[in-house]
């Protein structure tokens, strides 16, 4: 028999993958100076002095806001309060998600009972559905969270559903060969192979769980505000400034979600597949 | 000698209709290496499922005398997540076998393959005929007394292949399992098997069944020499004479 050895491994992979980290940064930090330019050029070359109210400055936002404790502290607790709401949203989600794609995948027939329920809870508009929610849970915590589920759960369902189904048939024909049970081909071979499709599905929902809790507090203002509750007042008092500062955050909070989620994603399934690996 | 595997008269129609196999007689007594060639389609792979129990037949009689009988697939069917020792501790796992018995059982197998030191490797870190070796390494943890065998060289290198080749029939000839080994490649199967069993098209049955004489291990010169030539020449005559 033919004798080998193992390739080393290379000792540069960590700072390799710190690098790739800084690369894929700069487009996002290029874009976000795109968004400044842009915002600057409207601000002073498309609107006259006189309407420059609707899109003030940066700086004056940040000016007017960071500065001001009774500003910023009510935003920081009812963006506390959002992301309670969305990472509370998502964990339910994500369980929910989960149990519902792999009951599914138990049977042909399951699937074809159950899928329409998922896709038809993805197709009604969530705004159709607020005014009932409301009516039936009261318009509190528990009727944001609610909203911020239906629109994270569909992604955790299709996603996983699909990694459950990924496994070839010969993977199959290799447990039913040893006699797996139900059990073991579920946890030792369709839930692996389903690993990469659902941290796709948890990126995807972990950003829906911020547009839901955000959507959740604008409908449901009942007990402490939401960073969305907040939103909708600073409309009201037509107050500029608050607004888009509240409107920063809440894109930070959902790029910070996402971000932390891809991160996890290739942390995670780069180690799944060995060390290395693409 | 035992009968390992008896196929008596069998005979395997789908749903649909179509008639994979007719009438397949053909057995593999202990300590035989019997290959199977024939045109594609013409239900090569459909017997060995029919062996193993993955399918039913639809008419005569399968009859295996083995306690553990393993299957190497067309493709390395490894498991991605998996490390090439964990891979090849599979089947113990899921029939429940020791942990500390299983592992060291992987083990052998893989040194067993010339894979020692790899044990860590995930299966996109090894190359293609690496990952055929953990496969093979797989089937043969178990000690089997049948080894079945779907194309499994068919997808590599020419290179590669032939060395795949050399190292299976020298691994026959030291574990003497029963093995039933389907190709499409005639010097494959004469250069592994002591018998060539050849197939018509579909339904397939058997048309030819040529004994190959030379004793194990058999060195790799053995592909250029006059009688291989001759008996390689014999198989695909009756291969084209039926298909």
């Amino acid at each position: 028999m033919s004798t080998a050895r193992p390739i080393a491994a290379r000792p540069t992979t960590a700072r390799r993958r710190l690098f790739s980290a800084g690369a894929a940064a700069w487009p996002l930090l290029a874009a976000v100076l795109g968004i400044v330019a842009v915002w600057y050029g409207v601000t002073y070359l498309v609107l006259a002095p006189e309407r420059r109210f609707l899109l003030p400055p940066l700086h004056e936002v940040l000016g007017n806001t960071l500065g001001n404790p009774n500003v910023m502290n009510p935003m920081f607790d009812a963006l506390w309060q959002t992301v309670g709401v969305a990472l509370c949203g998502l964990a339910i989600a994500v369980v929910l998600g989960i149990g519902y794609a792999v009951v599914m995948a138990q049977a042909g027939w399951a699937e074809k009972i159950l899928y329409p329920y998922a896709v038809i809870l993805q197709t009604i508009p969530i705004l159709a559905l607020t005014p009932l929610i409301g009516i039936w849970l009261g318009y509190g915590f528990s009727a944001r969270i609610v909203v911020c589920v239906i629109i994270a759960l569909f992604p955790m369902i299709a996603n996983t559903l699909f990694g459950l189904q990924s496994a070839g048939p010969a993977a199959h024909d290799l447990f039913t060969l040893n006699r797996a049970t139900r059990v073991q081909r579920l946890l030792k071979l369709q839930f692996p192979a389903a690993l990469p499709s659902i941290f796709t599905g948890l990126r995807n929902a972990a950003g829906l769980s911020v547009i839901g809790a955000i959507v959740g507090d604008f409908f449901f203002q009942q007990g402490s505000p939401g960073i969305g509750g907040l939103l909708r007042t600073y409309t009201l008092r037509l107050n500029m400034d608050a607004l888009f500062m509240a409107i920063i955050l809440t894109a930070l909070f959902g790029v910070a979600m996402f971000s932390v989620f891809a991160a996890l994603d290739r942390a995670v399934i780069g180690r799944w597949y060995g060390r290395g690996a693409a | 000698m035992t009968r390992t595997l008896v196929l008596d008269d069998v005979a395997k129609a789908f749903p649909t209709g179509t008639v994979a196999l007719e009438g397949v007689s053909l057995t593999v007594a202990a300590g035989e290496f019997v290959s199977v060639v024939g045109p594609s389609g013409c239900g090569k792979s459909t017997l060995l499922r029919l062996a193993s129990g993955l399918d039913e037949v639809t008419g005569g009689d399968i009859e295996v005398n083995a306690t553990s009988t393993s299957y190497v697939f067309q493709e390395p069917t490894l498991l991605e997540w998996r490390s090439a020792l964990r891979n090849v501790e599979l089947a113990g796992e899921l029939r429940g076998a020791a942990k500390a018995d299983r592992r060291k059982r992987a083990q052998e197998a893989l040194d067993l393959v010339g894979l020692t030191g790899f044990e860590k490797q995930h299966p996109r870190q090894l190359s293609g005929g690496m990952r055929m070796r953990v496969s093979i390494a797989r089937a043969l943890v178990a000690e089997p007394d049948l080894a079945l065998f779907d194309e499994p060289f068919g997808a590599l290198d020419e290179i590669t292949r032939l060395r795949m080749q050399t190292e299976l029939q020298s691994l026959f000839a030291l574990k003497g399992f029963a093995g039933l080994f389907i190709t499409h490649s005639v010097s494959e199967a004469v250069y592994l098997s002591t018998r060539v069993v050849v197939m018509s098209g579909r339904p397939g049955r058997v048309v030819a069944d040529i004994p190959v004489p030379w004793s194990y291990p058999r060195p790799p010169r053995l592909r250029y020499e006059p009688e291989f030539a001759a008996l390689t020449g014999e198989v695909s005559a009756a291969l084209e004479e039926h298909s």
